[in-house]
C-alpha cells in the first residue's frame, strides 16, 4: 500500500466553487468540501476550504506534507482580458504574423464573423533584423544596432510585458536569448517571454500566440502565486506548494511563474488523472472520461491508463465552442473536448422548429428556472427535474429550494407550446438532444483520434455526469459506466494522484532517410537536462520516469502519429525500429500502410516525471446482495418514455457487493446517479458504482 | 409507426454528425496538401431515391450541389437491383463529379437487413492525374490527364485491381493516389456502417420518414427566407482578367416567391486555356454565396438546395462543355460570388459585402526541370495566400483572409523546412483595402527567393491584377494584386509559368477588398485607429477620408 509520511491537500479553484480534498497518509480521502470562490482574492476562499477539511480530520498544518493547487485564474485572466499590456518583437518583415494567422474564417457561412482578439494591437508589434534558417543556421546576425530604437518603441508603447518570437527560434534560440539580455538590461522592469522556452515548435503564428498568452498572464500569476504562498505559509504550511498543469503533472511555483501558460485548464486535467487512476486500479485499458458540470461537458479518451495528450488547444473562443475562433496555445496538454452542454444549458426552438440546447447557459445566475432566482428559460436541469430525476429535498445538500412548477412552466412556454409536446415529452426531448450532442462530440473526437468508443468504460463525474451517464452511454454505444466516489469534486481528487512532471516538445524537421543520429542524440540530451532540472525542483528524490516520442507522418499528410522512442542514445538499428513503429501505429489507425512513401519527423517530445502515488487494488467483494432502497420516486423513463416507480438509494448507505437494477436513483450530497431501466448497478469494494447496460431492451 | 419529430431530429443530428466524422477521417488520411489545407473533400448521405440528406461542412464550397448532382447522375446510371453489399462506384468526370479531373467521387449503396436503404458518397482531391498537371496550359481535357468514367471500383468487396493500376500508371504520384483512393473507400464504408447502426438503434427499416422530414423542413426553412426577399430581377457584370483576354461574367438574379433563378446569359465564351468552368462548379460557388445570406442556418441537402436554380448557355465560360480544358476552374469559379453579390446587393442593399480579392492566390513552386538531370534539390510546394475580403455593411473586411474558399494559409517556418526557399517578408499592405465607411480587408506582401544557387519555377493562375475588387455605395476599390521579380521588375501576368532566378526576389502582392459606403462617413475614431495601427497612411487619411487629427 502506498503511504506518505503525512497528509496531502488538494485545492481546485474553479469559477464558481473552490473544491478542497484532504487525503490521509494511506491515500484515503478523509474530507472534502466545496466553498464559494472568492474572485477578488482567490486564496481567501482556498484557505477557508483548507481550514474546513483540516477541522473535519485529525490533521493539522504541520502534518501536511503535500499541497497541490490548480486554478482557473490563468484561464479566466485570458478570457476576461485582465492581463498585462503586451508588446511583441518578431523578425523584420513579419510584423503581421498575428493578423495574418492562417488566413481563414472559422465559420464557413458567417459573412459577419469577427476574428478573435489576439491581445496585441498592431501598434505594439515591433520587429528586429536578423535571420535563422529552418536548420538553425544564422543567415543574418541580430541587428544589435537597432536595439536602442526598439527599446524606445517598447518603452513608448507602455508595455509591461514583451513576447519575443523570432523566425526559427525553436531551431536556434541564440538571437532570442541575446535580444532578451539586451532588452532586460535596458528595461529591467520589463517581463519577457521568449518563444523558444514557452513553445519551441515550428509554426510562427502558434508559437507567437502562445508566447503572447504567457507574457500576458505572467505578471498577474507571479503576484498571485507569491501571495498565495505567503498566505498559507503564514497559516502554518511547511511543505512546498506544487501547481497542477494542463499536461496533468505538477510543477513548482517557480516554474509556474515562469511558464504560467502551462497552468491553464488544469482543473479538467485533474478529472482525467482521476479517471486514469481509477482505470489503473480496476483494470479497463480503454476508458472514456465524462465530466459534466453546470455549463460544459468534457470528454477525454484514456488508453492504457494514460489520458490522451495533445500539443495544441484554444482558449477564449470568440464563438463559443467553434474550432478556430479562439487563441491557439501550443503546449503539451491532456486532450479534452469541451462542449456547451451542462445543467444550465438553455433549450430553445429555432425557426425550423428544431429543438436546440446550448451552448448558451443560464450559469449560476440566474440559473435554471427551478432555482427560483429569476431564470425563465428552460435548462437541462429543468428538464431533469420535470422527469422526476432530482429529489428536491436533497438537491445541492438540501441548501437550494427546487421549484418544480417553475421548471415545468419554462419547458411548456418555450419548448412544449412551440412543438406541440406535453411537458413530459418536452423534457424528454431536451434530454435526448443534449445527450445526443454529447455522444456525437465523443464519437467525433474518437474518429479524429483514430479510435472507437464502443468498447470503452465510461467514468462519469462532475455535478451532472452521474445523472446523464447512462443516457449518453447508450447513444455512444458504450455498455459499462463507473461512477467514482465524490464525483462532485473529481478534479481535486485527481490532483492527489498527479506526478511531478515536465514535458518538452521541440521541432526538428528531418526525413527518416536523412536522420542524423549524433545531432539527434545531442538534441535529446539538451531537452533531458532542461526537463530534469524542472522536475528535480519539485521531486528532489526518487527515480524519475522518462518518455520520448517522435511525431511522424508520411510526406504530404497533415496528421502526425506519435511513436515511442527508447530512453537512450539512438543507434543505427533504431531507425528501422522507428519505421516499424510508425507502420504499426499507422496501420492501427488507418488499417493499412503506404509502402514506398517517404516518412518525415517534425517534432520530438521528452517528458520526465516522478512516480505517481502507488497503486493498490480495491478490496474485492466476495458477497453479492440486493441493495436496500430508501424510498421511491415516480420518474419519466428515458427510452420507453413512460412514467414508472423507481427505487431510490442513499449512496452513503450502499455496501460493497450491493446490486440493484433500473429504473433507480442513487442519491448523494453533490449529485445523483440515474440507473436507467436498461441498466443494472453494483457497488465494488472501493465504493465505485458500476453500471452495466442490459442489451436488447428499449425501443 | 412513424417516429416522433424529436426522434427524427435526433436522427438528423446523427446523420450530420456521421458525415462530419467521415469528412474528418478523410482529411486525416489524405495525401494531397490541398485536402489538408483547404478541406477539399466532401462526404454525404443519400436516400434510396438519391436525394442528399446530409453533407459535411468542409473548408471549401466547391462541393456544394456538385455532390448532390453527381450522386443523382450515378444513381440513374446503375440499377439498384444489381447492387450488392460491398459495391462502390467511382468517377472523376469533371462534368459529373466536381469540375476537374483531380476530384474523385465515390458512391456506395448502404445495406440494412439485406436491402439497399440509401447511399453514402465522398469526394477528395487527388494530387496528380498525369497530363500536363495542375495548371491552365492544357488545350483540352485530354491534355489534362486521365478521365475515369462512372464505373465499379469495388465489386462485392473486391477491389478492381486493374482500375487501380490504371489510375496509378497515369500519375506522377502513384503511391499518394492509391492512398487517397483507399481513404475514400474507407470513408464510404464507415458512412454505410454508421447509417446501418443508426437504423438499428432507432428501430427503423427505411429512411423514407426521415428523408421527408429533413427535406421538407429544410425546403420550408429556405423558402420562408426567400419569400421575405423583394421580388424582381437584378443584373450585374463583372469584368475579370482572364488568360488571353479580359472576360465578362454576366448574371441576372430573379427572385420569385419560392425560388431564385440565376442566369449567366451574356457571359463571355470559352478560353483556350484551362480556366473554363463546368456549370456544376460555377453553381457550387454561386449557391454558396447566396446561402451565406439567405438561410445559412439550414444545413445543405436536397431540400435546402432545391430553391436555388442556376442556368447558363452552353459554352459560355461558366458552362464549359466537354472537351474544354478545366483544370484551373476554381480561378473564375471563385469570382462568381462577387458576380452574384452584385445582383443581390441591389435587392438587399444593407446586407451584402463589397467585392473582395476572392480568387485564392495560389503559388505552386517547383524545382526547375534541369534539376532532375543535374542532381539538385527536387521539391514541390503548394502555397496559398489570400487577399482582403470585401467590406461588410457594418464591419470592415477581413485582411489576408480566404473568401469564398475556406483555404488555410501556410506557415513560413514549415514552408522553409520543407523546401529550399527563403521567405523574407510577409506582412500586410497598408492602404490596400478599399476606402469606405467600412473598409475592405488588406492584401499582403510576400517576398521570397531561392535558398540555394538554383532557380525556382512558379505556376500562376490568379485574378485581380488588372480588375480590382470594387466597392459599393461610394466605397472605393481595393488595390489590385501585383507580381514581379525585384522591386523594379516588370509586372507579370496572372497566369502562366515564371522562372525566378537564384538570388532574385519574387514579390507577390495580394489584392485588397472593396470598401462599403462613402469614406467621408467613416467615424473619426476609426480613422484615427487605422492610422495608429499603420493600416492607412497619413496621406490616405487626409486625402481619402478628409481626416484632420
Amino acid at each position: 500500500m502506498f503511504t506518505t509520511n503525512g497528509f496531502r491537500l488538494a485545492v481546485d479553484i474553479g469559477g464558481t466553487f473552490t473544491d478542497t480534498v484532504l487525503a490521509d497518509p494511506q491515500g484515503q480521502i478523509v474530507a472534502t468540501t466545496k466553498t464559494p470562490t472568492t474572485p477578488q482574492d482567490p486564496s481567501r476562499g482556498a484557505l477557508e476550504g483548507a481550514r474546513r477539511v483540516i477541522a473535519q480530520s485529525d490533521a493539522d498544518w504541520s502534518s501536511i506534507t503535500g499541497f497541490i493547487h490548480g486554478t482557473t485564474l490563468a484561464t479566466n485572466a485570458l478570457i476576461e482580458r485582465r492581463g498585462a499590456r503586451v508588446a511583441t518583437v518578431t523578425t523584420d518583415g513579419f510584423r503581421d504574423i498575428l493578423e495574418i494567422a492562417y488566413e481563414r474564417r472559422y465559420s464557413q457561412y458567417d459573412i459577419n464573423l469577427v476574428k478573435p482578439d489576439l491581445i496585441v494591437p498592431r501598434a505594439c508589434a515591433f520587429t528586429i533584423g536578423g535571420r535563422m534558417d529552418a536548420k538553425g543556421r544564422e543567415l543574418q546576425p541580430l541587428d544589435e544596432g537597432a536595439i536602442p530604437k526598439l527599446v524606445d518603441q517598447i518603452a513608448g508603447s507602455g508595455a509591461e510585458a514583451v513576447a519575443i518570437c523570432l523566425m526559427h527560434a525553436y531551431a536556434n534560440p541564440d538571437h532570442e536569448r541575446r535580444l532578451r539580455e539586451l532588452l532586460q538590461k535596458a528595461l529591467p522592469e520589463l517581463v519577457i517571454s521568449v518563444s523558444h522556452e514557452v513553445s519551441p515548435e515550428a509554426r510562427e503564428f502558434d508559437r507567437l500566440s502562445t508566447t503572447i498568452a504567457n507574457a500576458y498572464i505572467q505578471p498577474l500569476m507571479a503576484r498571485y502565486l507569491s501571495s498565495f504562498r505567503t498566505r498559507f505559509v503564514d497559516e502554518g504550511l511547511t511543505c512546498p506548494i506544487l501547481m497542477m498543469t494542463a499536461g496533468g503533472g505538477m510543477t513548482t511555483i517557480e516554474t509556474a511563474a515562469r511558464l504560467p501558460i502551462r497552468l491553464v485548464e488544469s482543473g479538467p486535467a485533474g478529472g482525467a488523472i482521476l479517471a486514469a487512476r481509477i482505470a489503473a486500479k480496476t483494470g479497463p485499458r480503454e476508458v472514456l472520461s465524462f465530466d459534466m458540470g453546470g455549463t460544459t461537458a468534457k470528454l477525454c479518451l484514456i488508453d492504457d491508463y494514460r489520458p490522451q495528450t495533445a500539443r495544441k488547444f484554444e482558449i477564449a473562443r470568440a464563438a463559443r465552442f467553434v474550432k478556430g475562433s479562439g487563441m491557439p496555445v501550443r503546449i503539451p496538454v491532456i486532450e479534452m473536448i469541451e462542449i456547451g452542454a451542462g445543467g444550465g444549458s438553455i433549450a430553445r426552438v429555432d425557426r425550423l422548429r428544431r429543438l436546440q440546447i446550448g451552448p448558451e447557459s443560464a450559469g449560476s445566475e440566474p440559473g435554471p428556472a427551478a432555482f427560483g432566482r429569476g431564470g425563465t428559460q428552460p435548462t437541462v436541469t429543468d428538464a431533469d427535474i420535470a422527469q422526476g430525476l432530482v429529489d428536491p429535498d436533497r438537491f445541492a445538500e438540501g441548501r437550494l429550494a427546487i421549484d418544480g412548477y417553475a421548471a415545468e412552466t419554462a419547458l411548456e412556454t418555450n419548448v412544449g407550446n412551440a412543438l406541440g409536446l406535453n411537458n413530459g415529452e418536452a423534457a424528454l426531448g431536451v434530454s435526448e438532444i443534449v445527450d445526443e450532442n454529447m455522444a456525437a462530440a465523443g464519437r467525433m473526437h474518437a474518429v479524429e483520434s483514430g479510435k472507437d468508443l464502443g468498447s470503452r468504460l465510461m467514468i462519469a463525474f462532475g455535478g451532472n455526469g452521474p445523472l446523464h451517464a447512462t443516457r449518453v452511454a447508450r447513444k455512444a454505444q458504450v455498455d459499462s459506466i463507473l461512477i467514482p466516489r465524490d464525483p462532485g469534486v473529481g478534479s481535486a481528487v485527481g490532483f492527489l494522484f498527479a506526478p511531478v512532471s515536465f514535458e518538452i516538445i521541440r521541432s526538428r524537421y528531418t526525413t527518416l532517410e536523412a536522420l542524423n543520429l549524433d545531432d539527434l542524440n545531442a538534441f535529446f540530451e539538451a531537452m533531458r537536462t532542461e526537463a530534469c532540472a524542472v522536475v528535480r525542483a519539485g521531486a528532489p528524490e526518487g527515480d524519475l520516469i522518462e518518455r520520448r516520442h517522435a511525431f511522424m507522418r508520411y510526406q504530404g499528410q497533415g496528421h502526425e502519429i506519435e511513436v515511442p522512442l527508447p530512453n537512450r542514445l539512438l543507434v543505427d538499428a533504431d531507425i528501422q525500429k522507428l519505421r516499424a513503429g510508425f507502420d504499426a501505429h499507422y496501420s492501427r489507425q488507418f488499417s493499412r500502410t503506404v509502402p514506398g512513401m517517404t516518412i518525415e519527423v517534425l517534432n520530438w517530445a521528452l517528458s520526465i516525471s516522478s512516480h505517481p502515488p502507488g497503486l493498490d487494488s480495491y478490496p474485492s467483494t466476495a458477497a453479492r446482495q440486493a441493495a436496500i432502497p430508501t424510498g421511491k420516486r415516480s420518474i419519466l423513463c428515458d427510452g420507453a418514455g413512460t412514467w414508472r416507480e423507481a427505487n431510490t438509494y442513499d449512496r452513503a448507505a450502499l455496501m460493497p457487493g450491493d446490486q440493484l437494477s433500473g429504473p433507480a436513483l442513487i442519491v448523494e450530497p453533490q449529485s445523483t446517479t440515474l440507473v436507467s431501466a436498461d441498466f443494472s448497478a453494483e457497488m465494488d469494494g472501493g465504493g465505485n458504482i458500476w453500471l452495466t447496460r442490459i442489451k436488447g431492451d428499449l425501443q | 409507426m412513424k417516429p416522433s419529430d424529436t426522434k427524427l431530429q435526433v436522427m438528423w443530428n446523427r446523420l450530420l454528425a456521421v458525415v462530419e466524422e467521415q469528412g474528418q477521417a478523410l482529411i486525416r488520411a489524405a495525401f494531397s496538401p490541398i485536402v489538408r489545407e483547404c478541406g477539399d473533400i466532401s462526404a454525404g448521405i443519400f436516400d434510396l431515391q438519391g436525394r442528399m440528406l446530409a453533407q459535411a461542412v468542409t473548408g471549401t464550397p466547391g462541393h456544394i450541389n456538385t455532390m448532390a448532382e453527381a450522386v443523382k447522375t450515378l444513381h440513374s446510371r446503375f440499377n439498384i437491383q444489381d447492387m450488392r453489399p460491398g459495391d462502390i462506384y467511382m468517377t472523376n468526370d469533371p462534368w459529373i463529379a466536381s469540375g476537374h479531373l483531380n476530384d474523385f467521387l465515390l458512391m456506395m449503396p448502404a445495406f440494412h437487413k439485406g436491402q439497399v436503404v440509401g447511399f453514402t458518397s465522398c469526394t477528395s482531391h487527388l494530387i496528380d492525374l498525369g497530363g500536363l498537371g495542375m495548371g491552365p496550359e492544357g488545350a483540352d481535357i485530354y491534355d489534362e490527364g486521365l478521365l475515369v468514367p462512372p464505373c465499379k471500383l469495388v465489386d462485392g468487396g473486391t477491389l478492381n485491381a486493374l482500375l487501380m493500376e490504371i489510375v496509378k500508371a497515369n500519375s506522377r504520384k502513384p503511391i499518394a493516389n492509391e492512398g487517397d483512393i483507399y481513404a475514400l473507400i474507407a470513408c464510404c464504408e464507415t458512412g454505410a456502417a454508421r447509417l446501418a447502426a443508426m437504423m438499428d438503434e432507432f428501430g427503423i427499416d427505411h429512411l423514407d420518414d426521415l428523408a421527408e422530414y429533413i427535406i421538407d423542413t429544410s425546403y420550408r426553412g429556405t423558402v420562408d427566407e426567400i419569400a421575405r426577399l423583394p421580388k424582381g430581377t437584378w443584373r450585374n457584370v463583372l469584368t475579370v482578367d482572364g488568360y488571353e483576354t479580359e472576360i465578362e461574367l454576366r448574371a441576372a438574379l430573379t427572385v420569385t416567391d419560392d425560388h431564385l433563378l440565376l442566369d449567366f446569359d451574356g457571359t463571355s465564351g470559352l478560353s483556350k486555356k484551362g480556366i473554363n468552368v463546368p456549370l456544376n462548379y460555377a453553381t457550387a460557388y454561386s449557391v454558396f454565396a447566396l446561402r451565406c445570406i439567405i438561410g445559412p442556418d439550414v444545413p445543405n441537402n436536397t431540400g435546402s438546395l432545391a430553391p436555388f436554380r442556376v442556368t447558363a448557355p452552353a459554352n459560355c465560360i461558366l458552362n464549359a462543355q466537354h472537351p474544354a480544358p478545366v483544370a484551373m476552374r476554381h480561378t473564375l469559379g471563385q469570382m462568381t460570388p462577387d458576380l452574384v453579390y452584385g445582383c443581390l446587393s441591389q435587392a438587399l442593399p444593407g446586407q451584402v459585402p463589397a467585392e473582395g480579392a476572392s480568387c485564392m492566390y495560389d503559388l505552386p513552386l517547383r524545382h526547375v526541370p534541369e534539376t532532375v538531370s543535374q542532381g539538385g534539390t527536387q521539391f514541390a510546394l503548394e502555397l496559398v495566400f489570400s487577399g482582403g475580403t470585401g467590406a461588410r455593411p457594418e464591419l470592415d473586411g477581413l485582411s489576408a483572409t480566404a473568401f469564398p474558399s475556406g483555404v488555410w494559409g501556410s506557415q513560413v517556418e514549415t514552408t522553409e523546412a520543407a523546401a529550399p526557399v527563403l521567405i523574407t517578408r510577409r506582412d500586410l499592405r497598408p492602404d490596400s483595402g478599399g476606402a469606405g465607411k467600412t473598409c475592405g480587408g488588406l492584401g499582403q506582401r510576400i517576398e521570397m527567393r531561392s535558398l540555394t544557387d538554383e532557380d525556382i519555377m512558379v505556376f500562376l493562375s490568379v485574378e485581380r491584377l488588372r480588375n480590382p475588387a470594387r466597392g459599393r455605395f461610394g466605397g472605393q476599390s481595393g488595390a489590385v494584386g501585383r507580381i514581379r521579380i525585384g522591386e523594379d521588375g516588370q509586372d507579370l501576368p496572372g497566369k502562366g509559368e515564371v522562372r525566378v532566378p537564384a538570388g532574385e526576389t519574387l514579390i507577390f502582392e495580394t489584392p485588397g477588398g472593396g470598401g462599403f459606403g462613402d469614406p467621408r462617413d467613416r467615424p473619426h475614431k476609426e480613422i484615427a485607429h487605422d492610422l495608429e495601427e499603420g493600416l492607412i497612411s497619413p496621406d490616405a487619411a487626409r486625402e481619402t477620408y478628409g481626416f484632420a487629427p
